[in-house]
């Protein structure tokens, strides 16, 4: 058990917060026979946990996180589907035809100068698939899921991230129900290029809010 | 019921890669998909069995399945992917049925009595 309390945990929107009884879903009999293979085959030291991750990866490097890259893109060069995106994230993406099908609730939050958001889900790995593919290794990790609530600019430090000390920094815990996508901040001196071009720049990371987007 | 001449659809060379689907289609249609394919594929890097035992081993999963009335279209496929990995474990003496079954209930155990907010993770004995 984690020896960490979560009190400052913000969790966001009024209305949104009905996490009693979401976790209570079990994951599939296939998924938990592939969790105590993984768990009993680390432990015997067989499989590297970073390892398989790694080839997951590139796996889902096919589709991995480009949809939620095109949402991103778009949204840095039509305000008016940004406004819509912040607004109801899930009706916007529905709308488009972006979101599997798997009745979430999809709520999107952008990175300004003033403020960072990052998004974790403490319990297990709840993460926006359809949008970003499959969660990374370290999202899914024990030290992310509790660290990021306790000391997000100490974890942004460790992903090469450093944030001025004005800027505030909100963690948003997911769920079964409720999936989070940051809009990063859109990099200074990519005024002249296109949707594709953009969004071929937004990173996997910078749409959990570990990253940030640069024109390199 | 055995089909001899059925050949079964994994070979040696393919048997490790990811299946490709229609053209729009997500390559894996859950996590555990991609993660027990990575676990295959580790493993055999580890040397616990080799490719062609791998290739029996799924091959005769598939067979199994076939005669219990899998469709066998696809949609099954990391199924047996499953199946082989947890029989070729076993036939290894890497790890027993009985400890296989012994660790998905503590993760079934860990899921039901895990309050939100806390990580789900095993309890050590």
């Amino acid at each position: 058990m984690s020896p960490h309390d979560h009190h400052h945990h913000d969790h966001g929107e009024p209305g949104l917060g009905e996490h009693h009884h979401i976790h209570s879903k079990l994951p599939s009999d296939p998924a938990l026979r592939v969790k105590a293979l993984e768990s009993l085959l680390t432990e015997k030291g067989l499989v590297d946990p970073a390892t398989i991750d790694a080839w997951v990866e590139t796996y889902e490097s096919k589709i991995g996180p480009r949809i939620g890259a095109r949402v991103v893109a778009r949204a840095w060069v039509d305000s008016e589907f940004k406004r819509r995106l912040l607004a109801d994230a899930t009706k916007t993406l529905d709308e488009i035809d972006l979101l599997g099908n798997q009745g979430q609730h999809m709520v999107a939050v952008e990175n300004t100068p003033q403020l960072h958001n990052m998004v974790v889900c403490t319990l297990c790995s709840c993460y926006p698939l359809p949008l970003l593919g499959l969660p990374p290794s370290w999202y899914k990790s024990a030290p992310y899921r509790s660290r990021v609530v306790i000391d997000p600019r100490g974890v942004l430090k460790e992903f090469g991230v450093e944030l001025p000390a004005e800027t505030k920094i909100r963690v948003w815990d997911s769920t079964a129900e409720v999936r989070y996508l940051v809009v990063p901040q859109r990099p200074n001196g990519s005024d002249g290029m296109s949707e594709e071009q953009l969004a071929a720049l937004v990173t996997r990371d910078s749409m959990i809010g570990t990253g940030l987007v640069s024109l390199t | 019921m055995s089909q001899p001449d059925a050949a079964p659809k994994a070979c040696a060379d393919a048997a490790l890669q990811p299946i490709r689907r229609a053209d729009g289609e997500p390559l894996f249609a859950e996590p555990w998909e991609a993660q027990v394919l990575a676990l295959a594929v580790a493993l055999q890097q580890a040397g616990a069995y080799t490719a062609q035992e791998w290739a029996e081993a799924l091959g005769a999963a598939i067979r199994r399945a076939q005669a219990a009335g899998d469709p066998d279209d696809g949609s099954t496929y990391y199924q047996h992917v499953l199946s082989a990995l947890e029989r070729l474990v076993q036939e290894k003496r890497i790890a027993s049925a009985d400890l296989l079954a012994a660790r998905k209930a503590a993760w079934v155990d860990a899921y039901e009595h895990t309050p939100h907010g806390k990580p789900v993770e095993l309890r050590r004995a």
